[in-house]
């Protein structure tokens, strides 16, 4: 992996430490309950744990209200699990935005990854006010200049201990304008992104075409890019997927490889063929993460099982992505501040 | 409420329809008393403010007869009478007038029997309907509104 | 323009529900253009609450009457004797208008006969679309003539969000992508390199975020009024 920052680690989480070491890293999703129940979040980080380096937290994914980023990775980091934290730009003003970060860091949390967010009217309060104080970029510039400036958005100093996050941003390599994505991706990493995580990503080949521009920009030399790969359910996921989802490009065949899938099953076997479909889902996850393992650049996977994390493990494991490294221990280290 | 003080008022198009009305009686074609007629240049002419007051004024039913659709004089006037009826119709429903109390007819000026039938099916139209609620204000606006199945929420009466 | 339709009718009965006698105010000037409230608009309004009271039984005295603005008092003072005969006065003004009448006419109840909807202009006959949000530090200069924050349905200054397809925004009805506009036309202005820096943290306090907004120019102030 190409040299990124000179001056040290930005947070010394485990995500970074491994990225920094030229390991290909492995990110998983945790989505949080619609409810208050933290065993929801117990059960999930045992499913993931050992088959990721840091899992990713969900903010009000789609609009729908969930249990907070924060809240879960606080639950999560107890669990002996690094947490990604997702914070979008929908909900929340500057305010609310840098006191959630200060209380994050205070409670043990290392990496954040800084979104735009769906509308509000996808989800399940669509009468809401939506704030978009900040867009995504200023969201990163701030989070990076609270670490390195040790300046509030306002300029005001942090006086005492500042927050010190290792700063994500989201891709979409298939979102139009096409041509114009390496470039706002370059945007990103000039404001402070330090790894990117990709849309979900089925178009192996329009991906390539996208790594391409960001290489001849030297783009993937200043920032760890995670491909977004996610396994299928079924047919109907797939099918949705390729003609209700903004921003998504999954080609036709892999509807057609899912359909096969449950061929020759009595369709009155509803179990067998949910079997053969996820089966079958896992089978093409894993073809694609080795297939955008080959793509220069690519310096890991974030692996999203929406409300499958049970997939995660048989995924990773096919992809002899198993055991995940351990990162060398910080110099300083004897008791490690936040995630082990 | 005797059916011969049914009041229609039909607007009707000089170019065409008026044409066919007066063809209709030099030819001594009959059609119904009820119906009387108003000439305007054209049937686009024919504003929603103008229908609203024939009815106000105590129009049990409101004819609008133009061009056949293509060959209106000025184009497109027909067509956009035509428009302007439906959404007349729209806005009786949502006071408490029937729908059926304002109706468009195409005709060309050579078709005085049209214009007879025209008048003629409206009058019978109109005393089925029977005599306009404005007449008494015995019929209370929900009762016909729910035997419409008019929606709660009906837009406003802008043109 | 300023850009409203009406309320629906039964929402409007609602509004004057108390009153047996209702003066509809219409205006000259916006809501004339975008059909919502000018003097067709309110005389049909009239006719339509005067036929529907009757048939319901509690005919009510409707009469209209439209005036140039009803955002200036001159035209707002002219009519002071028909506010005066009415139990409920029914503005079809925007929002200001609205609130124009009930604050020279406090002992009139005014009710609002539109739902004033945006800034925005007539994109084609009978079609209106948002332009501008008011946010009092404009920015067009940057973006080509078209407005992010009135546009984006995320008001992003760094746009596109990843949710851009076809040109189309990610909530669908038609509406375009705003920043894939402003790409294209900067694009073709040559110009894409405006879209490299990054357009720091707005600042909001101009826009309505800052409180209720005011503007006063002293040199147009007359001097009976700067004595106070």
């Amino acid at each position: 992996m190409g040299d990124t920052h000179n001056n040290g680690f930005h947070s010394g989480s485990r995500l970074e430490r491994l990225l920094r070491a030229g390991h290909f890293a492995v990110t998983a999703e945790l989505g949080p309950p619609q409810n208050a129940d933290g065993e929801t979040i117990r059960k999930k980080a045992q499913l993931l744990r050992g088959n990721a380096d840091a899992v990713n937290i969900t903010d009000n994914q789609t609009a729908i209200v969930r249990m907070s980023s924060i809240g879960a990775g606080t639950i999560v980091v107890q669990e002996g699990l690094e947490p990604i934290i997702q914070m979008t730009c929908r909900d929340r003003n500057r305010l609310a935005m840098q006191s959630d970060l200060l209380g994050a860091y205070a409670l043990g949390m290392r990496n954040v990854l800084c979104l735009t967010g769906d509308h509000q009217s996808f989800g399940n309060h669509p009468t809401a006010k939506n704030v978009h104080d900040l867009d995504s970029l200023q969201l990163v510039q701030m989070v990076a200049g609270m670490r390195d400036q040790r300046q509030f958005q306002c300029g005001d100093e942090i006086k005492g201990v500042e927050p010190r996050f290792f700063v994500g941003a989201a891709a979409n390599p298939f979102g139009d304008p096409f041509e114009w994505r390496p470039l706002r991706l370059a945007k990103k990493v000039k404001a402070g992104a330090s790894f990117i995580q990709t849309q979900l990503i089925y178009n192996v080949p329009r991906f390539a075409e996208f790594m391409e521009k960001v290489r001849e920009l030297g783009v993937h030399k200043q920032v760890y890019i995670l491909a977004g790969i996610g396994p299928l359910k079924s047919p109907g996921m797939a099918k949705y997927m390729r003609d209700e989802v903004p921003g998504l490009d999954l080609p036709t065949e892999f509807v057609d490889r899912m359909t096969l899938a449950a061929e020759g099953i009595d369709k009155e076997d509803k179990k067998a063929r949910a079997a053969a479909w996820r089966q079958e889902g896992i089978k093409i996850a894993v073809e694609l993460i080795q297939q955008v393992r080959q793509i220069e650049g690519v310096a890991g996977v974030h692996v999203m099982a929406i409300e499958w994390e049970e997939a995660v493990r048989p995924i990773v494991e096919g992809a002899g992505l198993l055991p995940r490294p351990e990162p060398a221990p910080l110099p300083s280290e004897s008791a490690a501040p936040g995630a082990t | 409420m005797s059916e011969g003080a049914l009041q229609i008022v039909a607007f009707c198009c000089h170019y065409c329809a008026y044409a066919a009305a007066d063809l209709a009686g030099v030819l001594r074609l009959h059609y119904p008393a009820e119906a009387k007629i108003v000439e305007i240049p054209c049937t686009g002419r024919l504003d929603m403010l103008e229908v609203l007051h024939a009815f106000e004024g105590g129009a049990d039913g409101v004819m609008v007869a133009g061009c056949l659709e293509g060959d209106c004089h000025f184009r497109t006037g027909n067509l956009n009478a035509r428009r302007r009826v439906e959404r007349t119709q729209a806005v009786l429903a949502s006071i408490g007038l029937e729908a059926g109390r304002i109706q468009m007819f195409n005709m060309s000026s050579a078709m005085g029997k049209r214009f007879a039938e025209a008048a003629q099916s409206m009058t019978e139209e109109i005393r089925a309907l029977g005599p306009s609620p404005l007449r008494s204000a015995v019929d209370g606006r929900a009762e016909i509104l729910s035997e419409q199945g008019v929606a709660e929420n009906a837009q406003g009466p802008a043109t | 323009m300023i850009v409203a339709e009406q309320k629906p009718l039964e929402e409007i009965e609602g509004l004057i529900a108390e009153a047996r006698k209702v003066l509809v105010v219409g205006c000259g000037t916006c809501v004339t253009v975008c059909f919502a409230g000018g003097e067709k608009e309110s005389g049909i309004l009239a006719s339509c609450l005067r036929m529907a009271s009757k048939i319901d039984g509690a005919a009510k005295d409707v009469t209209h009457i439209t005036i140039q603005r009803q955002c200036e008092w001159e035209y707002i003072d002219a009519i002071a004797e028909q506010i005066g005969e009415a139990q409920v006065v029914l503005s079809l003004g925007c929002g200001v208008g609205v609130q124009a009448l009930a604050e020279r006419y406090p002992q009139a109840w005014v009710v609002p006969g539109l739902n004033t909807a945006f800034m925005g202009l007539p994109t084609e006959q009978g079609v209106w679309e948002e332009r501008c949000a008011a946010c009092g530090s404009c920015i067009l200069g940057l973006t080509g003539g078209i407005c992010p924050i009135a546009r984006c349905a995320k008001q992003l200054l760094n746009g596109p969000c990843g949710g851009s397809q076809d040109g189309e925004c990610e909530i669908g009805r038609g509406t375009p992508c705003a920043w894939q506009l402003i790409y294209d036309r900067l694009k073709a202005q040559d110009r894409l390199h405006l879209l490299l820096e990054i357009q720091p943290a707005k600042n909001w306090s101009s826009s309505r975020d800052g409180g209720p907004r005011k503007i006063t120019r002293e040199d147009l102030r007359l001097a009976a009024e700067t004595s106070e």
